[in-house]
């Protein structure tokens, strides 16, 4: 503790690089060990997501149901939303159209999907 | 008993600003408070004119304003020094500060006592989206690379002269991060608050005027045409551990750091959950604003003419810049390392957002590829450095203050 109340005081040019160094290092151990963490836990979780895909294969499943996309009200029959809230798709239509610079009732959207 | 006019006049003016100006008030040190005026007015033109940072400048320069208006009392220095002086008798008893203080010295107790830049950081973190760090985790390495401005600031400023606690605060300025240099600067050095925070601010709000240069100058054209990959979807639930993990992490490994991490990890945790989005409303918006007035006003208050207009203060604008320089370069170079060692596939700018700066440095890293490259959009995979390099800036405080504090 007194060393440390010395450092705070004065410090020498050599001790400062010793301090600097010592510090950039801590850092990257730190970011490093949070890196390998976050990696652990990212592999945990999509090779959970991949099993939970798979399963329903291995299991006797039942007839596929083709489930037509869901139509967005008030549009007429016309847009088809994949997995898509009514809301965004009504936001990337005004952003669509802002972007292009055309009014939004001139402008077609036949289907909005989520890339993912 | 006649009332006096004459007497309550004269009372009146002897009370004033006007008197004390016309009685020996430039002569004895006044003129610096008149610089210091001068000072904030041009502050007030750069945050309100400019709008550089105007949300955090408006209120120091008005804070300073404050401060060095004669015989407003609003701010006390004498009283934080004694406060300091642990051979006086108001050796960091609040409680004659709360007696004596003026409002100035009671907002400022809660940057002394460390609590408007955690709540800041509270704020910070319920705004932060943490998915393209969680997606790339490799953006970490990039926050760590750019803290290089942090140290060699610290080296430098030791090399100027400065004691190590001040050099600490001094270095801490290239972690580009507000809120973490003022924690940092009220602990180590905080008759340095000022300038650190003045410095602080407006190289963060000069971010897409300082990079650009370097990030043209340490990487090549070809470099800077790199499409990126689209990142992995992050799940709601890798979110949510995120904050709770990194917070046990970061505390254990570095104590020190647990306020700042804590918060921030706290404010990301309240946005994630889905049950708690009136806490995250709140944290975002209404806490921001009231805890942005008090500490920018608190931190503008410090800047009192006698401990501002010093050659530190010019010493601290140049390592300052130096600072945020060599941070910009560090997250650079570590950009470049990473482009080659995985044969082309990372845009080396995406290192320059390592320094925190959240999300001004992303959006610079994201105007310099498209530059390059009209159809590249480098602003998420930018944001995963962005992001670390606000986890990597409390990391190298929390080194800083385990040494010095």
């Amino acid at each position: 503790m007194m060393m440390l109340t010395a450092l705070a005081e004065k410090i020498g040019i050599a001790d400062a690089g010793i301090v600097a160094l010592l510090g950039y290092g801590v850092v990257f151990l730190g970011l490093i060990l949070l890196l390998i963490v976050v990696a652990i836990l990212g592999k945990a979780f999509t090779s959970g997501n991949k099993k939970a895909e798979k399963e329903p294969e291995s299991a006797p499943a039942p007839a596929p149901v083709v489930q037509e996309p869901q139509l967005a009200p008030g549009s007429a029959g016309q847009l088809k939303l994949h997995d898509v809230p009514p809301k965004t798709a009504a936001m990337l239509m005004a952003i669509v159209a802002d972007k292009m610079g055309k009014p939004l009732n001139e402008l077609r959207f036949i289907s909005i999907k989520e890339v993912k | 008993m006649s009332i006096n006019v004459g007497e309550i006049l004269l009372n009146l003016w002897n009370d004033s600003g006007f008197a004390a100006i016309f009685s020996g008030f430039l002569s004895s040190g006044g003129w610096q408070n008149l610089v210091m005026i001068i000072i904030a007015c041009v502050l007030l033109y750069l945050g309100i004119v400019k709008q550089f940072e105007p949300l955090l400048l408006v209120g120091i320069a008005f804070g300073c304003l404050l401060s060095n208006l004669p015989s407003a009392g609003l701010y006390n220095q004498e009283l934080w020094t004694n406060f300091m002086d642990a051979n006086h008798e108001a050796y960091h008893s609040y409680g004659v500060i709360m007696r004596e203080g003026g409002l100035l010295d009671i907002f400022y107790i809660g940057v002394k006592a460390g609590l408007y830049p955690c709540l800041i950081f509270m704020g910070v973190g319920a705004m932060t989206d943490f998915g393209p760090l969680l997606s790339n985790p490799k953006s970490l390495l990039l926050g760590a690379a750019a803290q290089l401005g942090v140290f060699a600031a610290f080296f430098g400023a030791v090399a100027m002269g400065f004691t190590g606690s001040e050099a600490a605060s001094i270095g801490i300025i290239g972690g580009a991060d507000g809120p973490t240099a003022i924690f940092l600067t009220t602990q180590l050095a905080p008759h340095l608050l000022g300038a650190i925070a003045v410095a602080a601010y407006s190289y963060m709000a000069l971010i897409p005027l300082i990079q650009p240069p370097f990030m043209k100058m340490l990487t090549t054209a070809e470099q800077r045409k790199i499409k990126m990959v689209q990142t992995r979807t992050v799940s709601k639930t890798e979110k949510i551990i995120f904050p709770i993990l990194v917070t046990v992490f970061v505390a254990l490994l570095l104590p020190d750091t647990a306020p700042l991490i804590g918060c921030l990890m706290l404010g990301n945790l309240f946005r994630e959950t889905g049950v708690t989005d009136r806490l995250s409303d709140t944290v975002q918006n209404a806490l921001m604003n009231i805890v942005t007035i008090l500490l920018s006003t608190a931190v503008g208050a410090t800047m009192v003419g006698s401990t501002f207009l010093t050659a530190e203060t010019l010493k601290i604008v140049v390592l300052g810049v130096c600072a945020f320089v060599l941070s910009t370069c560090g997250g650079l170079i570590g950009g470049v390392v990473m482009c080659k060692l995985t044969g082309g596939k990372v845009n080396p700018l995406i290192g320059s957002a390592g320094v925190s700066a959240v999300p001004m440095a992303a959006r610079v890293a994201n105007k310099e590829g498209q530059k390059a490259n009209p159809a590249n959009f480098l602003l998420m995979h930018a944001m995963g450095p962005n992001v670390a390099g606000v986890i990597g800036s409390a990391i190298a405080a929390g080194f800083l203050l385990s040494v010095f504090g």
